[in-house]
């Protein structure tokens, strides 16, 4: 079989490229699109540092195929921030010290920004159900999880005030 | 990973004409969460990929009251525990898709792929077994429906025919006194392989067992149905001397192996104890009290 073109939308603005079926979400995203900004940790659906959001839902996506893409919507790390205004998820991750090596940290913003939508003021037991799937050998987690609790609180300030 | 050919067919028919012309080197691809990374580790011979989310009997979610669910095979498993109905009717089903991997996984991963990959400590398969439901299986040659508890044949292996794709599995309405629950042992709070699983059911009529099933994971080769521990509910009065007796045969139906996970002592002992808080807990769903 040829390359298959793929027509899809990525960080809300309309996207073709060119893959070879075997090629993954993830593969295509960093090596033929050169977003790099979603990482490879396992590359078999374990660690979570892949993480994208597709059609709405948080996948891995060294576990989609790059021609599933194919008129779907996906957001990824790229995505979050408007221009150089951060998401407050980044600010609380860069005030709370939430990361080191920084590896997983685009999968844990896209993962908690997914979370933040449905649960706008999550305990800290949803955050790490939600979170499980995400890996981080750096940081212990505890940072990572008041990060998106003071997030949360600041969204809702926001969205309040 | 290797050089493969993607297919997306849109009906069934197509899709079931792919598998009649790829045969054993096709593979269907629903959530992927087991396909490609067995593919990846050079597991899988396969070069032909069927990618099987654009057929819509393999995706929907349909109710009937009085017949029972229709659940596609590549429904994922956040679909079903966002479903109203199926969160009302089938909350063993939902325990079970809820902790099947994490977030991302249930995002892909499908009930029926959960099936197909024929793990025996597969957390989908105990509560499907327990609640009676049946795979619709089809191919060019015509359809044919195998209960659950047959699907399975060997760890990694099935009963479907070169040419045959589950297309759907097929849930009997619950009768009016009936609960049902799944419950697993893992050493963590997520994220893990179950050490033990057990799916229950119940239907109580007048204070006592009307009927009970009991199906166990990763205690065998294969999810395991317990007959015996149905027969020692049925007829005795809702209460924990039959729970005890049923605990007992799930014990006893057991034939695990020794692991990581777990001894098989280990094993055999929390299928006892599982099967013990499952049948408490559907009997609490069923609205009954324990005597």
């Amino acid at each position: 079989m040829q390359s298959i073109h793929v027509r899809t939308k990525i960080n809300g603005q309309a996207a073709e490229f060119l893959c070879e079926p075997r090629q993954s979400l993830l593969e295509v995203l960093r090596d033929v699109l050169r977003l790099t900004g979603t990482k490879e940790g396992c590359n078999d659906g374990n660690c979570g540092a892949c993480t994208v959001e597709m059609d709405g839902r948080i996948v891995p996506a060294c576990l989609v195929l790059g021609a599933e893409a194919e008129g779907a919507d996906i957001l990824t790390i790229e995505g979050i921030a408007e221009g150089s205004a951060l998401h407050e998820l980044q600010n609380a991750f860069l005030e709370g010290a939430a990361l080191q090596c920084g590896v997983c940290t685009p999968g844990f913003i896209v993962a908690s920004k997914a979370l933040l939508e449905r649960n706008p003021d999550p305990s800290e037991e949803e955050i790490r159900f939600w979170l499980a799937n995400n890996l981080c050998r750096c940081t212990g987690y505890d940072k990572i999880v008041r990060s998106v609790q003071a997030a949360a609180e600041k969204m809702q300030q926001e969205t309040t005030s | 990973m290797h050089w493969i050919d993607y297919y997306r067919p849109r009906t069934l028919e197509a899709c079931l004409e792919a598998f009649a012309e790829h045969g054993a080197s096709a593979r269907a691809l629903a959530g992927g969460t087991d396909l490609l990374v067995q593919m990846r580790a050079g597991r899988l011979a396969n070069n032909v990929v069927v990618d099987v989310k654009a057929v819509p009997e393999l995706n929907e979610i349909r109710y009937e009251p009085g017949v029972g669910l229709t659940l596609g095979a590549a429904v994922p498993c956040y679909r079903i525990y966002g479903d109203p109905t199926v969160r009302r009717e089938y909350p063993a089903l939902i325990d079970s898709v809820s902790m099947i991997g994490g977030t991302q996984i249930q995002g892909r991963a499908s009930v029926g792929g959960n099936l197909c990959n024929a793990s025996p400590s597969a957390d989908a398969v105990p509560p499907l077994i327990a609640l009676g439901a049946t795979c619709r299986v089809a191919s060019v040659a015509g359809e044919r429906e195998i209960p659950v508890e047959d699907f399975c044949t060997a760890p990694g292996t099935n009963a479907l025919g070169e040419r045959e794709v589950l297309v759907s599995l097929n849930l009997p309405a619950p009768s009016p006194g009936s609960g049902a629950c799944y419950l697993r042992f893992i050493p963590r709070n997520e994220m893990d392989i179950a050490v033990a699983g057990a799916g229950v059911s119940v239907r109580l009529a007048n204070g006592c067992f009307d009927s009970g099933r009991v199906a166990l994971a990763a205690v065998a080769a294969t999810p395991l149905l317990v007959p015996e521990a149905g027969a020692a509910l049925s007829g005795q009065p809702v209460g924990s001397a039959a729970i005890a007796a049923a605990a007992a045969a799930a014990k006893a139906a057991a034939r695990p192996i020794s692991d990581m996970r777990g001894t098989a002592e280990y094993r055999s002992n929390l299928c006892e104890v599982l099967t013990r808080r499952a049948l408490e807990r559907a009997v609490e769903r069923a609205g009954g009290t324990l005597g």
